[in-house]
């Protein structure tokens, strides 16, 4: 029953204790999957990622250096791979025509072939896009240690950034050379003329332009553009004295939402860098923050172990709060649009009990005959409605 | 000034109302008992004297105030009567005394609550930072320190935290960096540290962290009460370790405090020496207490409070050894969100 219901859940968290928690909030349900049907802290998951195909595949990276391929549509862990190399834990995943890449902690970022799931676990050329066949392109950048985030980017998926602590933003174009095609420069000396420290944690890229957004452990929130002459970067703004430790871009794509340790949220926008307003009940640090592409919805998880869907406009406010009992590191929001309009299941019927049916009829008898005493009543068909759907639900959150 | 007027005339009722009180309690004494105007004398109101009736006093208002209290008096005495008459009719079948509604019971449900039988939670627990010492494998060292140049009471206070704590060792704070202390304690193999802030010669701030990279949890500490405070205590505390009792921790975030409570003291269920140290969390307010018992009979038990008392509440509880400025928080306290209920408590 999990499983099958497995498609419909709307955020997939991924937890310090190693499961992956689907949560469906239309019936306000989580479930728990493990690849090895026990929770292992070695598999803490650390990053995750839709895979090919939509939204039916997902891409989980564990601590112990593994992928694992999990199917939203059944649920189940089709398969892992081991992706050793480099020292740390997965600091960006995503997926690029059939291949994997990976980037970790020691900055050791790997472009991985799909195809040898279980085979190989050596990382191989991208394929070049040009007619002569040749396996040219890049196995294994080292971007640098101490990287916080690699993140590719949408509109073109050869193209992946990174930046960590003391590693300064950069742009990798898997298909080119191996220097990064932009490298950002750190800003001027403060006032007392010391050099700023960098720690990007978070880089998002701005649609519809070459853009980039970063923020940092020093509360700071940058805009770079590579497609401007200047290195440094364009907009520079401060939220807060905690370092952000997440950031996501909100629907309208002027603002972005950063999160700190303290588990304050903050919508910032980034026309004029202005502070638009802040969103309350996080009581730990954020670790994992995503916008719904249309809806103005923000699902927001961290270290108090609660997952927080947040209305972003008319007006500002939290919509679900699901106690989820481990720590959470991650999360994926689905992106679909017939959030609300979840349609009935079709397996149901095969699975109610025929005692169930009788019932049903039961009522459908009573209701005739009540529609023929009461006319024009709407109520019997509601009540009924609820009555069956509270026999469905179960209505807490336990897994 | 007619305010002011009215003011003074309902104060002046008031102390008139005292007086009276007084007025008649000093007659009642003087005077036994006597049939008087008030036919079921209530035990708890003032018995008048034989021969005094309301309508005796000649000042109006002062009559008329007595008057109203006594009928007052009289009310509540026919509704309590016609309650007790109604369940004594009753009898079995009289529904149960309702119960009275304090801040505890209606405490509003937390959804974080743990139950035993969790499997996750239980997991969680079983490999969290405290594992190695819930499994036996290490035992605590403690280094307690205060904030930089300390006044007596906090000194105070922390000898005698030493005596209830076995196992630790005070040292005096040069000023040095809480970032430089930790490594050279993880190096010399303490298991946790315990900072008491000092604030206008009282202590009033506890950071509790531990070591090797556990989590640390920053306390506010009130009420702090040093062992020659304590009336009616015993003698000091010996060497025998003491018993912990962990009171209604019952939230995931309790759980973890309490753990780290439990992690100070030495785990060994054979008990020697009657001694117990208490940790009561009553609406998010921890009360620490150090007792002496001897049970003189199966169900009577006597104890002595001997060593120091204070009252902790939970300001933060930071992953990670402490850093609070780059440190990532699992639970920060802000009181106009989290406060906003009476009835809603976190640990």
């Amino acid at each position: 029953m999990a499983a099958a219901a497995a498609r419909w859940n709307h955020v997939w968290v991924g937890t310090e204790t190693g499961i992956l928690k689907g949560v469906n909030l239309q019936r306000k349900q989580a479930a728990n999957f493990t690849a090895g049907g026990q929770p292992r802290r070695e598999e803490a998951v650390s990053a995750l990622c839709w895979g090919t195909g939509g939204e039916t595949q997902m891409l989980v990276g564990c601590a112990d250096r593994t992928v694992k391929h999990f199917s939203t549509e059944d649920g189940i862990f089709q398969g892992q791979r081991h992706c050793p190399g480099g020292e740390g834990m997965f600091r960006g995943l995503a997926q690029a025509d059939g291949t994997l890449i990976t980037c970790v902690d020691s900055g050791i970022l790997r472009v991985w072939h799909d195809k040898d799931k279980d085979t190989s676990s050596d990382p191989v050329r991208l394929p070049c896009p040009d007619g002569w066949g040749r396996w040219a392109g890049l196995l294994e950048l080292r971007v640098g240690p101490g990287v916080c985030r690699m993140r590719q980017d949408p509109a073109h998926p050869h193209v992946v950034a990174t930046g960590g602590k003391e590693n300064a933003l950069k742009i990798w174009d898997l298909q080119g050379s191996e220097e990064p095609v932009f490298r950002a420069k750190n800003v001027r000396n403060d006032w007392l003329d010391l050099r700023v420290p960098i720690w990007d944690q978070d880089i998002q890229f701005l649609p519809g332009s070459q853009k980039l957004v970063t923020c940092t452990g020093y509360h700071q929130v940058r805009v770079y553009d590579p497609a401007s002459p200047q290195r440094r970067p364009v907009l520079e703004t401060t939220y807060g004295e905690y370092p952000l430790t997440a950031m996501t871009l909100t629907p309208g794509g002027n603002s972005v939402i950063v999160g700190n340790t303290h588990g304050q949220l903050a919508e910032i926008d980034l026309r004029q860098g202005r502070l638009l307003g802040c969103l309350k009940g996080l009581a730990g640090s954020v670790r994992g923050l995503q916008c719904h592409p249309s809806k103005p919805l923000l699902a927001s998880c961290g270290l108090d172990r609660v997952l927080r869907i947040h209305r972003i406009q008319n007006p500002r406010g939290l919509e679900h709060k699901v106690y989820l009992k481990s720590q959470l590191n991650c999360l994926l929001l689905s992106g679909r649009d017939n959030w609300e309009d979840e349609p009935q299941e079709p397996q149901e019927p095969n699975k109610v009990p025929l005692e169930d049916t009788e019932t049903d009829e039961l009522w459908a008898s009573l209701e005739a005959a009540a529609k023929r005493k009461l006319s024009g009543l709407e109520q019997p068909q509601g009540a009924l409605q609820t009555r069956r759907r509270k026999k469905k639900r179960p209505g807490s959150t336990s897994p | 000034m007619a305010k002011a007027g009215d003011k003074s005339s309902s104060s002046g009722k008031k102390s008139l109302k005292r007086k009276a009180a007084a007025e008649e309690l000093q007659e009642a004494a003087g005077a036994g008992d006597g049939a008087t105007e008030n036919g079921v004398q209530p035990p708890k109101a003032a018995a008048f004297p034989p021969g005094f009736s309301i309508s005796e006093i000649k000042n109006k208002q002062r009559r008329h105030l007595m008057f109203t209290r006594w009928k007052q008096q009289q009310r509540k005495l026919a509704a309590k009567k016609k309650l007790k008459k109604e369940r004594e009719a009753l009898g079995d079948k009289a529904p149960p005394k309702p119960v009275p509604k304090t801040i505890d019971n209606q405490r509003v449900y937390d959804e974080t609550t743990v139950d035993p039988n969790d499997e996750e939670v239980a997991y969680d627990e079983a490999t969290d930072e405290f594992a190695s010492y819930f499994n036996k494998q290490t035992s605590p060292k403690i280094l307690i320190t205060t904030s930089d140049r300390p006044h007596g009471r906090t000194v105070r206070l922390c000898e005698q935290l030493s005596t209830v704590i076995p196992n630790s060792h005070v040292y005096y704070r040069r000023g040095l960096a809480l970032k430089k202390i930790i490594p050279q304690c993880i190096a010399r193999d303490f298991t946790d540290l315990i900072v008491i802030n000092e604030d206008r010669k009282t202590p009033n701030g506890l950071i509790l962290s531990h070591l090797p990279n556990g989590p640390t949890a920053h306390f506010k500490m009130s009420s702090v009460r040093l062992r020659k405070e304590i009336k009616r205590r015993g003698k000091d505390p010996t060497e025998h370790i003491p018993e912990i009792i962990l009171n209604n921790f019952t939230t995931r975030l309790g759980h973890s405090i309490g753990r780290m409570f439990a992690s100070l003291f030495p785990h060994n269920p054979q008990f020697i020496g009657r001694q117990v140290a208490t940790f009561h969390n009553q609406r998010d307010y921890i009360f620490f207490r150090f007792h002496r018992y001897i049970f003189r009979s199966e169900k009577k038990v006597g104890i002595q409070e001997l060593g120091p008392r204070f009252t902790l509440k939970l300001r933060s509880l930071q992953k990670g050894t402490f850093d609070s400025k780059y440190g990532e928080y699992e639970w920060v306290h802000k009181p106009r969100e989290m406060d906003t209920s009476r009835r809603k408590f976190h640990l």
